[in-house]
């Protein structure tokens, strides 16, 4: 299709030869500040203070002193048993924040869409609207409710969780904030899978856990994995729960936390800084480049979070 | 190796205990109520279906929502009640009344410049033969968090002491044309700027996507048939693409208002919120876990509140006529 359009006479109108030039001055300046980062981690901390980093087109000269010590502490600059923990602590606060809501929300969204009740329509607006708050609007009540329980004046609705400090106070925020989002794009997927399947499906005796479990989940594979990757970075990258909810320490702060913290400690470390920051960056670039197509989609399905 | 397995076994373990304990309750949940049969199995898949979800947005969204709006008109513990105390700060104190200024210019600026910006590249990548490296580097920083955008900006704009070699990027091309280096983040007011280049870095990929995808819908025929009538350039663009286009660009220009009007971690990681850079998310942050004022915290989060409702209804309203047209 697209392909047809690009050779035909409306579609040449700008001359092929401006566009591509433009876009590739824009792309190249779009690059340079990660690039130049890039090489910087993997020079000496003499190099990155003495010379600006495009010095290595003349004199190339690499280390990877820098990834070691970021990684794995030790060194001059304390810092401790280096960033690795935090690492792990990304990677075991995204799995579960990613599959429990979707699982959640795939529930949501095949009762939304097809077990039809009398104020289901006004759920799904709702629903839809809380997309747009903002989760300042949650952070304190929350973490209350994480440290301390829920009490109407000395009655005690909710015991104290004790999950504040630890991972499970963090999936549950990120669980409850993705749900939004989560239900309206899965919704917009089952409920467009045809009438008849289901129908053909209930007819056979099938009730709504056979159908969900057998037509509507596998069916929904590309959605979830549209919605897996958008939830993925959002966790991964996230600052502001983590901040909120992760007190900061080796044991359950991600690694974006402990970058942040860095910049306020070493404000111009920049031999840790270039190399911690490419370590939290690389894994959400690996699956970003892997899997553009499902998250492009998820986008294009429609996302205001 | 074997450390690093030992140390980090208990946390990978609580990661298996999360995902598989809630994937076997509620696989025994759906076997107990998929025995249910007739009148009541439908009311009891719809509790099952729709019944975590709601506890979860009731306790994570609905609940806090109204006592956030209750602790706005309380003091720092929410202990006693304080009128529109908090409301009259947020009014008449000055240095709220800078926050408030630049979060005005933040949801001014950035949006049209992501907006367009993403709209141009949009166009002129469906004129070209291989749009998808450029499409790809681009859109890349979408991946990035805005923690490491803001280490790699803050690289670009380094600036060393006086007589020392410029490594930043910036100071060094403001050398070279013979200009002055500085501390640009110290500068006021091209430090806001600055910070609003992070955030228009990353989220122009987004717009540039979704236009993208826009322009490449509109039908061939369309633009054929108005090339031929003479509508070429410019004249193709005003009257035929961006009329076809504009939904998606109002869409997508609410959303980065959305994003600028939420913007706290470029501003918490590159400032700190300092040297007049600072904006109502981060002072939200700020007030609550460093000042401990749960009050003033709280007044700071309506006010976020009440700047996305209009686009809140907007949306509202754009999904009612989008269902009636189905």
């Amino acid at each position: 299709m697209s392909k047809v359009a690009n050779h035909s006479p409306g579609r040449r109108i700008y001359s092929t030869r401006f566009a591509t030039i433009v876009v590739w001055i824009i792309t190249v300046a779009w690059t340079v500040p990660t690039f130049g980062l890039f090489v910087s981690s993997f020079r000496s901390k003499t190099d990155i203070y003495n010379t600006g980093w495009w010095h290595v087109f003349t004199h190339p000269s690499f280390t990877f002193a820098n990834y070691r010590e970021v990684l794995f502490g030790g060194g001059a600059l304390s810092l401790g048993n280096g960033v690795l923990p935090y690492l792990v602590n990304s990677i075991v606060i995204t799995i579960p924040s990613v599959i429990i809501p979707i699982a959640v929300a795939t529930l949501a969204a095949y009762s939304l869409a097809w077990i039809k009740f009398k104020g289901s329509d006004f759920l799904f607006f709702f629903i839809f609207a809380l997309q747009i708050v903002p989760l300042q609007m949650s952070l304190i009540p929350l973490l209350q409710l994480f440290t301390g329980g829920a009490h109407i004046g000395h009655i005690t609705i909710i015991p104290a969780f004790g999950i504040a400090g630890h991972f499970a106070g963090i999936w549950l925020p990120h669980t409850m904030f993705a749900l939004p989002l989560a239900i309206y794009l899965l919704h917009n997927f089952i409920s467009s899978l045809p009438r008849d399947l289901m129908e053909a499906a209930h007819m056979d005796g099938a009730n709504h856990f056979k159908v969900f479990r057998q037509i509507v989940l596998p069916l929904s594979i590309p959605a979830i994995a549209a919605f897996a990757i958008f939830q993925f970075l959002w966790v991964w990258n996230d600052l502001l729960i983590a901040l909120t909810f992760a007190s900061g320490t080796e044991e359950i702060a991600p690694i974006n936390a402990k970058l942040a913290s860095l910049v306020g400690q070493y404000g111009s470390g920049w031999q840790f800084l270039t190399a911690g920051a490419f370590v939290s960056i690389a894994i959400p670039l690996a699956v970003f480049f892997s899997l553009q197509k499902y998250f492009v989609r998820g986008l294009l399905a429609g996302s205001v979070k | 190796m074997g450390t690093f397995i030992s140390d980090n076994a208990p946390k990978f373990g609580q990661v298996l205990i999360a995902v598989f304990g809630f994937l076997a309750i509620m696989s025994a949940i759906f076997f107990i109520a998929g025995k249910a049969n007739g009148k009541k199995s439908k009311p009891i898949a719809n509790i099952v279906f729709l019944g975590p979800a709601v506890l979860l947005l009731g306790a994570g969204l609905i609940v806090p929502t109204f006592q956030t709006i209750m602790f706005s008109f309380k003091n720092d513990t929410s202990q006693k009640w304080v009128g529109l105390a908090n409301y009259k700060w947020i009014f008449t104190d000055p240095d709220i009344h800078l926050v408030l200024f630049n979060t005005l210019l933040w949801i001014l600026v950035v949006p049209v410049v992501t907006t367009g910006i993403g709209l141009g590249l949009a166009v002129l990548m469906d004129r070209m033969r291989n749009e998808s490296i450029p499409k790809a580097l681009i859109f890349m920083p979408m991946a990035i968090s805005f923690v490491g955008a803001s280490i790699i900006w803050r690289f670009v704009y380094n600036y060393s002491t006086r007589n020392q070699p410029q490594v930043g990027l910036l100071s060094a091309i403001v050398k070279l044309f013979g200009g002055q280096p500085q501390n640009w983040l110290l500068v006021k007011p091209l430090n806001t700027f600055l910070l609003m280049i992070i955030f228009v870095w990353v989220q122009t990929g987004f717009s540039m996507v979704i236009l993208s995808a826009a322009i490449k819908a509109v039908p061939a025929d369309i633009v054929e048939a108005s090339a031929l009538d003479g509508a070429y350039g410019w004249r193709l663009f005003r009257f035929i693409t961006f009329p076809s286009v504009r939904s998606t660009f109002i869409v997508v220009l609410a959303t980065q208002v959305v994003g600028a009007l939420k913007l706290f971690d470029i501003v918490r990681t590159m400032t700190g919120g300092n040297f007049g850079t600072n904006v109502i998310a981060n002072e939200m942050y700020a007030q609550v876990f460093v000042q401990f004022n749960q009050g003033k915290g709280s007044a700071l989060a309506i006010a976020l509140f009440m700047c996305v409702l209009p686009v809140l209804f907007y949306n509202m309203r754009n999904l009612r006529l989008e269902r009636s047209h189905r």
